[in-house]
């Protein structure tokens, strides 16, 4: 085969009058990222791959079940129990050896998402949860990189084209543009347990594949600024048009320090059930990481806590503090009975969206009584 | 007055309708206000609101034979 020319492969393509070998260089010059080898990914993964798509990386920490063969078409039954990047790249590098396929067998996080994505033209969402797709929208808005969207849930699919500036309009929207917060995590349904049509995420996947080659090629129009609902049992496609959120309701994190500290599993877990936390929840995260607390009461207010290391900031001069906090680590501020902790914390998102800061529930009294009990109790736990 | 309301995903799932006519609302405030008063389960999902194929943010009027699209986010891949 080493004797063919490297254009014979694509000659479908590039015999195309709007594509031609301009547009397969473009390809092979491009490094594409696809987070998720499940089943966006896999389809994503399997036509760039035959459209020529020259470096694609693929990131999942996850290994292969038997459930996830009905719209995973990369995996066979002999590969269950392996680890999807890896087999990915295994198959796809079978099939176009020319093609570079860098395998990162991690869960993406704030850590080393920006070091994995610059290597990266471009970036196809297809994980399967919320805190990895905030996560993807931020990085890719830090590190400008155009990110094709999708998403599936039973019969209905979702696709956009975020980060990548409209040539006729000049306007650039993100996912949070759309949903600025991510849903409760008691009101969503996953496709475990929901289900989705396998063949499905193997349309949207697909076109997703179709959008990233038509932002590197510049052939048509990408969809950006925009989002598509498809509904595979009606056949309807219905698209809307996104326009960028005021910068006042932007909570996404707008430097890289603030993107490294910034927890999107509690983003979108029980921080966003409510600003409180329980004692139960704060003494756990206390022994997880260190966190800032404050106590926001005012100078000579009893009880005197000893049991935790705080800092005292009064209500009084909390307003004009509030602006020197440093707000890297998570804030627990707390008052006599949780009440005005809860304004506190409401006065420091307003000014600060994205730091991290709750109200402990029920304040002091709460948590005296908490140490109180857990002092009596301990003892016999322990025996 | 009617104003034509197109369901997606978990919103069609409380509504058990992928498109509704409702009529004699000012406002897409109204038009929320009505649909969680008739269909309760709706406070408690998340869901972004299109008029006319357009996202909004705010509260925006609505004209006599308009479609709001209401879209909830969903994660699955």
């Amino acid at each position: 085969m080493e004797s063919t020319n490297k254009y014979q492969r694509y000659h479908r393509q590039t015999v195309l009058k709007k594509f031609g070998t301009a547009a397969q260089d473009k390809l092979f010059q491009a490094k594409v990222l696809v987070v998720g080898a499940g089943g966006l990914g896999c389809p994503a993964l399997q036509y760039l791959a035959a459209a020529g798509v020259g470096t694609i990386g693929i990131i999942d920490f996850d290994v292969i079940e038997l459930t996830n063969l009905q719209r995973q078409t990369l995996f066979n039954i002999e590969d269950i129990g392996k680890p999807k990047a890896e087999i990915a790249a295994r198959k796809l590098n079978s099939f176009n050896p020319d093609i570079q396929f860098p395998v990162y067998n991690v869960k993406l996080e704030p850590k080393n998402a920006l070091e994995i994505i610059e290597n990266y033209d471009l970036v196809i969402d297809g994980s399967d949860n919320f805190p990895t797709r905030y996560l993807v929208n931020d990085a890719c808005l830090l590190l400008n990189k155009p990110l094709v969207y999708g998403t599936v849930l039973r019969f209905e699919g979702q696709l956009g084209v975020f980060n990548l500036t409209d040539i006729e309009t000049g306007s650039l929207t993100n996912y949070r543009d759309i949903f600025p917060k991510p849903p409760l995590p008691s009101s969503v349904l996953s496709c475990d347990q929901a289900g989705v049509l396998g063949v499905l995420p193997g349309i949207i996947g697909t076109m997703q594949a179709a959008e990233a080659i038509k932002i590197i090629t510049g052939i048509g129009k990408p969809l950006c600024n925009k989002i598509v609902s498809y509904n595979l049992l009606s056949n309807l496609f219905y698209e809307f048009s996104i326009s960028a959120a005021k910068e006042i309701n932007a909570t996404f994190p707008k430097t890289k320090s603030e993107f490294l500290n910034f927890d999107y599993e509690w983003f979108c877990g029980a921080a966003q059930e409510s600003n409180e936390i329980t004692i139960d929840e704060f003494d756990a995260l206390r022994k997880k990481e260190t966190i800032t607390i404050i106590d926001i009461r005012e100078k000579g207010e009893l009880p005197v806590l000893d049991e935790v290391s705080f800092t005292q900031i009064p209500w009084s001069r909390f307003e004009e503090a509030v602006s020197t906090f440093s707000k890297k680590n998570k804030m627990v501020i707390f008052c006599q009975s949780g009440i005005l902790s809860l304004t506190a914390v409401k006065l420091l998102l307003e000014k600060f969206p994205t730091c991290q800061a709750y109200s402990l529930k029920g304040g002091v009294e709460a948590l005296k009584k908490y140490h109180h009990k857990s002092s009596q109790t301990s003892p016999i736990n322990s025996g | 007055m009617e104003i034509n309301v197109l369901t997606f995903g978990q919103v069609t799932d409380i509504t058990a309708e992928t498109s509704l006519k409702i009529p004699d609302v000012k406002n897409t405030d109204e038009l929320i206000q009505l649909l969680e008063k008739t269909y309760p389960a709706l406070k408690s999902i998340q869901y972004s609101i299109a008029v006319n194929r357009k996202m909004i943010q705010e509260n925006t009027m609505l004209q006599n034979e308009d479609t709001v699209a209401i879209l909830p986010p969903f994660s699955g891949g």
